[in-house]
């Protein structure tokens, strides 16, 4: 299927380059275009002959030139300003000063299944432009406006290349379920789920491609998308091209250096040393390696009293600094726009080469994308065909490491002195020469000897055919039909001599495979019907359509030892069985789904619009399957009124009011409402006699399941002054969860599970949302725009099952340590530990806790919940300056009162953790500890509940935009920038953004310096 | 024209579609492992790996080796596992077995005060209740209407209905396990439905829930297969009686009332068949002892254990590792290595002859008989009882893997028969005194120990012999507390009640409480008094 889309999309490349052609002289027309308002040059505004396909672009002066014939018509135009036409002559110098349309305002916006004028729209819909995106080395299209749009938090999972952000819209709606926006791509809904091997469905996208992201936020907007739309949508679109524009080829490179911005404080060798010296005196054999009078290297804890004619050997190994590095990334985006005769075109190819500063993980994309839209039948039909490839070599190194990393004793080195176990130190099982299994594993040898890639491919596309009625051309008939196909195949091998996969009796090491195949159809149809009833001063328009998609997911794995086993020391090696495990896995779903929207406008003043989405999904059962969401909203275009209209400061004002119900139906399995036996695999038989038995076991179920329902109230108004040189948006919302997916204890003995989904509990999310865009500066060499936006937002459980908490969060450090916890009147997962009490210095007393319920001893009834990890503030800033040729961008997000449960520091923080009996094997700490003074873990500690507060510097760039390179002929603009450049927090712990509130494992996010280059000609 | 005609077809073939489309809905699983219930039983064998998950239901947590696609939700697989669980409830919380982790609330067990929402506690009450929800299952799926309905062949159906008995016996077990830890409990059976529907298992007394088990082994006794006959690893009436004669043995803690007499008539049943005493006490504990005719001939019923097979992190394989550490090595005991867990107090090492007991199988190098820190495995004893090696002519051999041990976990075997025969006559249920000290000698002979006198054979020695014959084997707790002992100042050990001197505990211990979760969720439960 791949292979198949793959040559065709390179037979398409190879038509459309060989029709570009050459254009004929005959006399020159020239002259510069101008902003009628400020008359400031406009670069890159479009000059074509009426009728053809010939023309060009205004440079960075907004000068042009073209030749014509005599008596010709020249079209102006530029996005955002109304297009004029200018009869020429040839040797005339024409210069024009374009007016600026109604600004923002003017705009369509994309909204589901179609386009509105964004003036018209009555739901919280905000749109970010190509222009507007975030900067630099982005290699994942959510980090293009992270910090962008009030109401919606952005936050990468972490620093790995190509690894996948979190995206939050108005604070989660679920407690359960997932809590990810539904994302469209060009009218294809996407599944979250692409099958293991992969990072993120959005990464198979090249940003470079993407044209607009529209965020839709209220349920007046989402509804139509019914019952997948409670967590909002975002729709992104992708660039195209445009009917009689010329051919304009961009290419954009990008070198980036990635660092570790910052690495957790831990103990040197020397401090380590020292540290064992005070608090373990009698274990400094624990230290260093030991050799035996012969040479030979002897577990530490074989060290006999006497000690004669052995030695000690002392290293200084700093393990974070062995498993970074400085990482190059290296960035490709080709494309070329333009018309081909009636046929608008775009075709672009990217390639991502991207290295991890964990040594080894890298990331590699091509991405092809065609983008055909051409408009037939006299303007009746048109036709949009959209092919996107994307072809991703994923290794994924070992993020064990950088645990690893923290733990690993310092005073051993990275090399093993006797070359066992593939040249890399190990921790020996005292009286014995094969790993310790408690010990840390060397994370050098993590990464090195863990081989673990995947291609991940995906391809989807659509066609979509849009026709107005001849007889009728207020109606349009529109058909979507779109696939999404993605195939990954990993495998992961590791060595085994390897000793983290070592096995001293059958031969150890990983030889695994896997395959994960997610196929999505769709099939979409509308009626659109338009009128404008003059008579009334109305304007209807009226839409209908259904929806059906289906799902199909394989996932298959074959995993086995490496059957030889090999004595580390001898290297001998023999024959040993083979343990293998392999098996595959499937699902389908189906969802299918009833839609339609009225949109009425009153004397262009008074809007509404009322949507409905009736969605049926073969993941419940029949009793449960269909599910209705309606929505109701209501506009004023305040400006529009008498009293304003002739203001002539107030430019925009809309007061939009909506309602809705929305849906959540993404909840784990396909099957959870359906009885179901599973066989097992061959390591978990039983025995009768000698003969073992394969196990056959019923799962538990719910018959009763069904999704979850988001009611929500948004009260809004958009606002623009002085021409909108300042405008933006504020909006008050309310969003009630019902029927919340809460997996929950089962009554034991009531199924044949005892945690289950079900539909139980109530979650509120009250927020307010601000922005505000400015241009401070609007003048002809001179241009700055500001803007700012910030939200608020509290979230609340208000309903559990019988209401009961649900212990929640799982920790590293202990097995069933949970630190959070689902309670009515408190925040989803909010910390739930024990209030520390501290002595007069204000160090905390190890073990000493609030008796709160005042019974005279410390029980877990003493636990309180204190703070949560979601932020109550979000603000995002961008900035972006330009004078003459030089503009400087900036763009920043701060979070307040987010909290973070430090796991890293309660599981790395306590003396005792530094020698560990069970091995025996010493551990390096972080130096808090000397703060902390605690001997033993206190997990459940108020103590490691840390504020994590921030500001975060996400992205600096400036450039500069060369004139008059190659006569002309091109732009050229170079940028230098840099991702991540500081993050301003009190917090202690690596990063203080935590996804989820827990940190531990931290893999640090880079800052990334990038050079780029822009080219168009 | 014609265009109007191809988008009018469009439109009609589309709504041609939407109403096949609506049938989509009805998916069924397409994966090739799953199966609904309408299905799977198409193949008979399946009614026989039904019963074998039944019986693993005690064995792994999970579906999947190593405890993949675990069973019990809310914790870690491994964890989850069923005797892992039950050993911490009725070893860890006695003067038997102190361990050194951080896991959550495992420390509390040997403090002796856990609370409503400990997740170790909730992770033995579900444990059991799924085991009980499995047999129910298998109970209902193999009604004779369903047969009937499925054409199952007689042959099958001979077969299944002595599974059923088994299936009986398991879950009789698993409701004497609720009884004895938890009291009170919900009742559920074959009759009542499954599948969050609203349905709410009432609350069944003590005595209602005794006489429950009691009836139903009643039952199944005479239909259960002669003792050694069936499968080794399958219940038989060996099974029945045994489990019968525990009921009856701490009658009086589960219904105020002694049954002595009935635990002794149970006890003579099963000595007057072929079980024999295995020739040395250590084989019991070795990986072969499922292979060896003469130690499988102790063991009533086992549960199974198999390094390539049946891999688990609870079972044996957590009792063998978790009981290493310090300055042990691992490979001596055929494993990998240690966890450093558990060890034992030294109340509980005082009851042993150091010197000729055989059974006195400390490990004392480089640990300390106190304990003055409990997270330290080197602070008391360690007791590297169950092992993954055996002695073949002499010769040690290693079970098949390091990491996962074969050894089978003896849940009833003939030693502890003979000690609750004598128990039950030295307090006054009948018998025969004589009997009782032969059975009692007959083991003390056996450790190497010299043999007791008729006056010796006291019930508070009968206490301590269960300890140095029994110990770890997951029968302490109920012991202690069918004594007196468990909560009460007449007996403590290092760190009961968490002072290392140790203390009197509150008796609401005697019980674990019902989760907080269950007591929520369930209008009809009552929590236990006191918590």
């Amino acid at each position: 299927m791949v292979k198949h889309l793959t040559a065709k999309m390179i037979l398409l490349l190879s038509m459309l380059a060989f029709s570009l052609t050459g254009f004929a002289q005959s006399g020159q027309v020239s002259g510069v275009i101008t902003d009628a308002l400020d008359g400031s040059t406009l670069p890159g505004a479009t000059v074509v002959v009426k009728g053809t396909v010939q023309g060009t672009v205004t440079d960075i002066n907004g000068n042009y030139a073209i030749t014509v014939e005599p008596n010709t018509t020249l079209v102006y135009s530029f996005v955002g300003y109304e297009t004029q036409e200018r009869l020429v002559q040839p040797g005339s110098t024409v210069n024009l000063a374009l007016m600026m349309t109604s600004t923002a305002l003017e705009e369509f916006v994309v909204i589901g299944y179609g386009v509105q004028k964004k003036e018209d729209a009555t739901g919280a819909v905000t749109a970010i432009k190509a222009d507007d995106f975030n900067k630099g080395a982005i290699t994942s299209p959510a980090g293009l406006i992270a910090g962008k749009v009030a109401g919606v938090s952005i936050s990468s999972n972490g620093g790995a290349p190509g690894t996948s952000s979190q995206i939050r819209i108005r604070g989660g709606s679920s407690l359960s379920a997932s809590n990810d926006p539904l994302i469209v791509i060009d009218g294809i809904p996407i599944t979250n789920d692409a099958g293991s091997g992969t990072r993120n469905p959005l990464n198979s996208l090249n940003p470079n491609d993407i044209e607009t992201f529209t965020v839709l936020k209220d349920a007046s907007a989402t509804a139509i998308y019914g019952s997948r739309a409670s967590n909002g949508v975002i729709i992104v679109t992708t660039k195209k091209g445009k009917e009689g524009a010329p051919l304009k080829i961009e290419y954009q490179g990008k070198f980036s250096i990635n660092q570790v911005p910052k690495t957790l404080d831990i103990f040197s060798s020397s401090e380590f040393q020292k540290f064992y010296q005070e608090q373990f005196p009698n274990q400094m054999d624990m230290l260093g390696v030991w050799f035996d009078p012969d040479g030979n290297v002897i577990p530490n804890a074989d060290v006999p009293d006497d000690r004669e004619g052995y030695e000690q050997k002392i290293y200084n190994t700093d393990w974070q600094d062995e498993i970074y590095q400085n990482a190059v990334t290296k960035d490709h985006a080709i494309s070329a726009t333009g018309a081909w005769k009636m046929l608008p075109y775009r075709f672009s190819v990217g390639y991502t080469d991207q290295e991890g500063i964990l040594k080894t993980s890298a990331f590699k994309r091509t991405t092809v994308g065609v983008a055909l839209n051409p408009t037939l039948l006299d303007d009746h039909l048109k036709l949009n065909v959209n092919a996107n490839g994307s072809f991703i070599k994923n290794n994924f190194s070992n993020q064990g490491a950088v645990g690893a990393a923290i733990q690993m004793d310092p005073t051993k080195p990275v090399i093993a002195p006797d070359g066992t176990y593939g040249g890399y130190y190990t921790w020996l099982e005292n009286g014995q020469t094969i790993p310790n299994t408690q010990g840390t594993d060397n994370p050098v040898a993590l990464i090195m000897q863990n081989d673990d890639q995947s291609d991940a491919n995906r391809v989807f596309g659509n066609f979509q055919a849009d026709y107005k009625f001849h007889f009728l051309p207020d109606l349009h008939a529109n058909l979507n039909l779109a696939l999404d196909h993605s195939k990954n195949e990993g495998t992961v091998y590791r060595p085994n001599y390897a000793a983290a996969w070592y096995n001293n009796t059958q031969g150890g090491g990983q030889s695994n495979e896997y395959t994960s195949d997610h196929k999505n159809n769709l099939l979409d149809f509308y009626l659109n019907y338009t009128k404008d009833i003059a008579s009334i001063d109305s304007k209807i328009e009226v839409m209908g359509g259904y929806s059906w998609q289906n799902f199909w997911y394989e996932n298959t794995w074959d995993n086995n030892n490496i059957p030889v086993f090999i004595d580390p020391v001898t290297g001998d090696s023999t024959g040993q069985s083979l343990v293998n495990s392999s098996g595959i896995d499937r699902g389908e779903l189906f969802l299918v789904s009833f839609f339609g929207r009225l949109n009425y406008t009153f004397k262009n003043r008074y809007l509404l619009t009322a949507t409905f989405r009736q969605d049926g999904s073969s993941r419940f059962s029949e009793d449960n399957r269909w599910g209705l969401f309606p929505s109701l909203a209501l506009g004023w275009k305040i400006n529009e009124e008498s009293f304003l209209k002739d203001v002539k400061a107030v430019s925009t004002m809309k007061l939009r009011l909506g309602w809705g119900i929305t849906g959540q139906q993404d909840i784990g399995g396909y099957y959870g409402s359906l009885g179901r036996y599973a066989y097992g695999n061959d390591q978990a038989m039983y025995p009768f006699g000698s003969t073992y038995y394969m196990l056959l076991r019923p799962s538990g179920y719910n018959p009763n399941l069904k999704w979850e329902e988001t009611t929500t109230f948004n009260v809004g108004l958009d606002y623009g002054f002085l021409e909108d040189r300042l405008y933006g948006s504020l909006d008050f919302y309310q969003r009630t969860t019902n029927d919340l997916l809460s997996y929950v204890p089962e009554v034991a003995g009531g199924n044949l599970t005892n945690y289950i989904d079900k539909n139980i509990g109530s979650l509120e999310n009250t927020g307010f949302e601000a922005s505000v865009i400015g241009r401070i500066i609007s003048q002809k060499d001179m241009f700055w725009e500001l803007g700012f936006n910030a939200t608020f937002n509290k979230n609340e459980i208000t309903e559990l099952y019988q209401g009961a908490s649900i212990e929640t969060g799982g920790i590293a450090g202990g097995v069933g340590n949970n630190i959070q916890v689902q309670a009515v009147g408190e925040s989803a997962t909010s910390f739930y530990v024990y209030e520390q009490i501290y002595d007069q210095d204000g160090a905390p007393i190890e073990g000493l806790y609030v008796d709160r319920n005042k019974d005279g001893q410390i029980t877990p009834e003493d636990k309180y919940v204190y703070k949560k990890p979601a932020a109550d503030m979000y603000f995002g800033i961008s900035s972006n300056f330009t004078y003459k040729q030089w503009s400087f961008f900036f763009s920043g997000r701060a979070n307040f009162g987010n909290y973070a449960y430090n796991n890293v520091l309660s599981e790395n923080g306590w003396y005792n953790r530094a020698y560990r009996n069970e091995g025996p094997y010493s551990s390096n700490l972080l130096t808090e500890v000397n703060d902390i003074n605690f001997y033993t873990a206190k997990y459940h500690s108020d103590y490691y509940v840390q504020e994590a507060s921030f500001f975060r510097m996400d992205d600096i760039t400036l450039s500069y935009m060369f004139d008059n390179v190659l006569a002309d002929k091109l732009d050229l603009r170079i940028s230098a920038t840099v991702n991540n450049a500081f993050t301003i927090t009190n917090y202690t712990g690596l990063d203080p953004e935590v996804t989820g509130g827990i940190d531990n494992n931290p893999y640090p996010r880079s800052r990334v310096w990038t050079l780029g280059l822009n080219l168009i000609f | 024209m014609r265009k109007i005609f191809y988008i009018i077809a469009l439109i009609g073939v589309s709504a041609l579609m939407f109403s096949a489309c609506t049938k989509d809905l009805d998916t069924i699983p397409i994966d090739p492992d799953e199966n609904t219930a309408g299905t799977v039983f198409d193949d008979p064998e399946a009614y026989t790996s039904f019963l074998a998950k039944c019986y693993a239901g005690l064995a792994t947590g999970g579906n999947h080796g190593g405890d993949g696609e675990p069973d019990v939700a809310g914790i870690d697989g491994g964890f989850s596992q069923y005797l892992r669980q039950y050993w911490y409830h009725q070893e860890l919380s006695t003067d038997e077995a102190i361990i050194s982790w951080d896991d959550a609330t495992i420390k509390d067990f040997h403090y002796q005060q856990w609370g409503t929402g400990d997740v170790f506690v909730a992770a033995m009450y579900y444990r059991v209740y799924y085991q009980i929800s499995l047999c129910n299952e298998y109970l209902r799926q193999t009604a004779d209407g369903k047969l009937s309905d499925r054409g199952v062949s007689d042959d099958w159906r001979t077969k299944i209905k002595a599974y059923r008995l088994e299936v009986r016996f398991l879950r009789a077990l698993s409701y004497w396990h609720a009884l004895d830890l938890f009291g009170s409990v919900p009742f559920v059976d074959e009759n009542d439905p499954i599948g969050s529907g609203g349905f709410y298992p009432s609350q069944y007394t003590k005595a209602e829930l005794f006489a429950f088990i009691e009836s139903e082994l009643k039952d199944i006794e005479g239909q259960m297969m002669a003792p050694g006959t069936n499968e080794y690893g399958r219940a038989d009436q060996g099974a029945v009686w045994t489990l019968l004669a525990k009921l009856y043995m701490n009658a009086e803690v589960y219904l105020g009332q002694n049954k002595y007499a009935d635990c002794i008539s149970y006890c003579d049943m099963i000595t007057g068949s072929s079980y024999q005493l295995a020739p040395t006490w250590q084989q019991l504990f070795y990986s072969n002892n499922d292979q060896v005719p003469a130690t499988m001939s102790e063991i009533i019923f086992p549960i199974r254990y198999d390094g390539q097979r049946t891999k688990t992190w609870g079972g044996t394989t957590f009792l063998v590792h978790a009981a290493i550490g310090g300055s042990m090595v691992g490979t001596d005991y055929g494993v990998d290595g240690g966890w450093g867990g558990t060890r034992v107090t030294p109340q509980f090492v005082e009851k042993f002859d150091m010197n000729t007991d055989q059974r006195a199988v400390f490990y004392t190098d480089g640990q300390t008989m106190n304990i003055a820190t409990v997270g330290d495995f080197t602070n008391g004893y360690a007791y590297p009882k169950f092992v993954n090696y055996s002695i073949v002519n002499g010769n040690k051999e290693d079970g098949y893997a390091q990491d996962f041990p074969d050894t089978d976990f003896p849940l009833f075997r003939l030693g502890d028969i003979y000690l609750m025969y004598a128990e039950a006559v030295v307090r006054g249920g009948g018998g025969s005194m004589s009997q009782a000290l032969g059975y009692v000698n007959d083991l003390r002979t056996r450790a190497g120990v010299s043999t007791i006198s008729e006056s010796e054979l006291t019930k508070e020695f009968i206490l301590d012999e269960r300890a140095r014959e029994l110990g770890w084997e997951g029968h302490r707790r109920t012991d202690l507390i069918r004594y007196g002992l468990f909560t009460s100042v007449d007996y403590v050990w290092e760190w009961k009640g968490n002072t290392q001197q140790g203390r009197a505990t509150d008796d609401k211990y005697n019980l674990y409480p019902l989760p907080a979760a269950d007591v929520n969720g369930n209008p009809n439960l009552d929590q236990n008094p006191l918590y």
